[in-house]
């Protein structure tokens, strides 16, 4: 399974990357290891657009696949800056590549970014799920 | 879920491949091996190999085994032939579905009914009291055999392959005894997809080299569960647990056909089940298609267009073949709008009500 070292986790399986970035703005996408246990996704729904603004830990999307339906939460608060559009007109993209062209949005982050995890960490949390 | 899931056979074949097994029935299942989506189109368009191993196979042999089973069970199986299936039920005394089953006529004192895994112990406990008054044993050799169907439109051109049985003098619903692979199979014109195919039951020992003989060839492709779900639910076939449970009676689910409520003497549940043919049901089993891209699941509320509650969602899934959401769902039966919403999670979705099946081969 895979869990780049370079990016950073939330205990909801999003992945975060990016934020050490020069103006603090960061991408956010779902974790193989969510994608794997959702299947095939084939429906993906943010409740913001860009401009709208996303607390850390609160639901700002569904995640539906062909087994069942999930919510997506931010792992950052902040600004959304950029939504991926070709995720939303074909979600499979996620599955097929979770960490690059399946990215989902964009953050300008506002506040510190809390308990994210790091690679090590969240792969304990994988394999004790 | 139970505490320590058991194998079938084929576990390590299945651990081999990169399968996700999940807990089903007290089984760990393949959900699916790679993309369920494939999966599901190889079944509709070449040859999908499932495991099934978890069903329940439970013999009844004797002199009244036949009778026995027409007392125990809703369908009038003794006038059929040797070598013959059909689509039944055992049901509780006051007419709820116990579980659905194929059963097999395999020789003349000889049938096999197969049963859902969750439900054979309730079934073969059933069959033991209610055949206790007939000449039959009842003999659960579900732990003995594995399953293994292999279904799609090439099913056959592939099984040809593997065996000098004649095929295409296998009716649908039928059954014979045929070397595969250089098995002892017995091959079944069965299934749960909507497709043509075949289910072949054989020595728990034997499966490996079965499956194994079978997914070599081109084209063959490993299915799971979810597949399977999807296949049943676009071919109109109830699921257990879902459309058919204790609670349910055939006829609510569309099913009132197999109750032979006129075969000769008496079987368990044909007072209720008489009583519920002299009235329509309060609710029908209905098919929804979404005009939206949102499924409607398993429990969501249907709703009609002034957001009146009016039924339950049963299963519901994407359909891959018609490329938009599927459902079955319980509705009042004295509602005639055609044109229905489902509750997506606090959204009222339309949905159109439809003709079971959604799938039909061609």
């Amino acid at each position: 399974m895979s869990v780049p070292e370079q990016l950073r986790y939330s205990e909801e399986h999003e992945w975060v990357s990016g934020l050490e970035s020069e103006g603090g703005i960061v991408t956010v996408g779902i974790t193989q290891h969510a994608a794997d246990a959702l299947g095939e996704i084939v429906y993906l729904e943010l409740s913001s657009g860009e401009g709208d603004t996303v607390e850390a830990g609160e639901a700002c999307g569904e995640v539906e696949s062909t087994k069942s339906v999930s919510d997506l939460y931010s792992p950052v608060s902040g600004e959304i800056t950029a939504i991926n559009s070709a995720v939303i007109d074909e979600p499979k993209v996620i599955n097929d590549d979770p960490y690059g062209e399946g990215w989902i949005f964009k953050v300008r982050v506002s506040d510190e970014p809390g308990d994210l995890l790091d690679a090590a960490a969240y792969t304990k949390l994988i394999e004790e799920s | 879920m139970s505490a320590n899931p058991k194998k079938t056979p084929l576990y390590d074949v299945h651990s081999g491949l990169g399968a996700n097994l999940v807990d089903f029935a007290g089984y760990l299942m393949p959900l699916r091996y790679a993309s369920e989506t494939s999966e599901h189109a190889a079944v509709r368009t070449g040859a999908g190999l499932f495991d099934l191993s978890h069903m329940g196979e439970i013999f009844l042999s004797g002199p009244q085994a036949g009778a026995a089973l027409d007392h125990a069970l809703v369908g009038n199986l003794s006038p059929m032939a040797v070598g013959k299936a059909r689509y039944t039920m055992i049901c509780a005394p006051d007419g709820g579905v116990l579980d659905d089953l194929i059963v097999y006529r395999l020789a003349d004192e000889t049938w096999m009914v197969v049963a859902n895994a969750a439900n054979v112990a309730v079934v073969r406990d059933a069959l033991v009291e209610r055949a206790a008054g007939f000449e039959t044993r009842v003999d659960d050799r579900s732990d003995a055999y594995a399953l293994i169907a292999l279904q799609g439109p090439r099913a056959q051109e592939i099984l040809a392959g593997f065996t000098d049985a004649p095929l295409p003098e296998l009716r649908y619903y039928a059954i014979f005894a045929a070397k595969v692979a250089g098995i002892d199979a017995l091959l079944a014109r069965t299934g749960y997809t909507g497709e043509d195919g075949f289910e072949l039951f054989v020595d728990a020992g034997d499966a490996v080299a079965l499956w194994q003989a079978l997914a070599e060839v081109e084209g063959v492709v490993p299915c799971g569960l979810s597949s399977r779900d999807t296949l049943r639910l676009e071919a109109g076939m109830p699921l257990y647990g879902n459309e058919l449970t204790t609670e349910t009676s055939p006829y609510e689910a569309g099913l009132g056909r197999v109750v032979k409520l006129d075969k000769p003497g008496d079987f368990v549940g044909k007072a209720a089940l008489a009583a519920q043919a002299q009235t329509p049901p309060g609710r029908t089993l209905v098919g929804l298609v979404a005009r939206g891209r949102r499924a409607p699941r398993k429990g969501y509320q249907v709703v009609t267009s002034d957001g009146t509650p009016c039924g339950v969602v049963t299963s519901g899934a994407p359909s891959p073949t018609l490329g938009k959401p599927i459902a079955m769902a319980y509705v009042d039966s004295g509602v005639t709008e055609t044109e229905l919403a489902v509750d997506v999670r606090g959204r009222q979705e339309p949905v159109d009500v439809v003709d079971l099946p959604f799938y039909k081969r061609s």
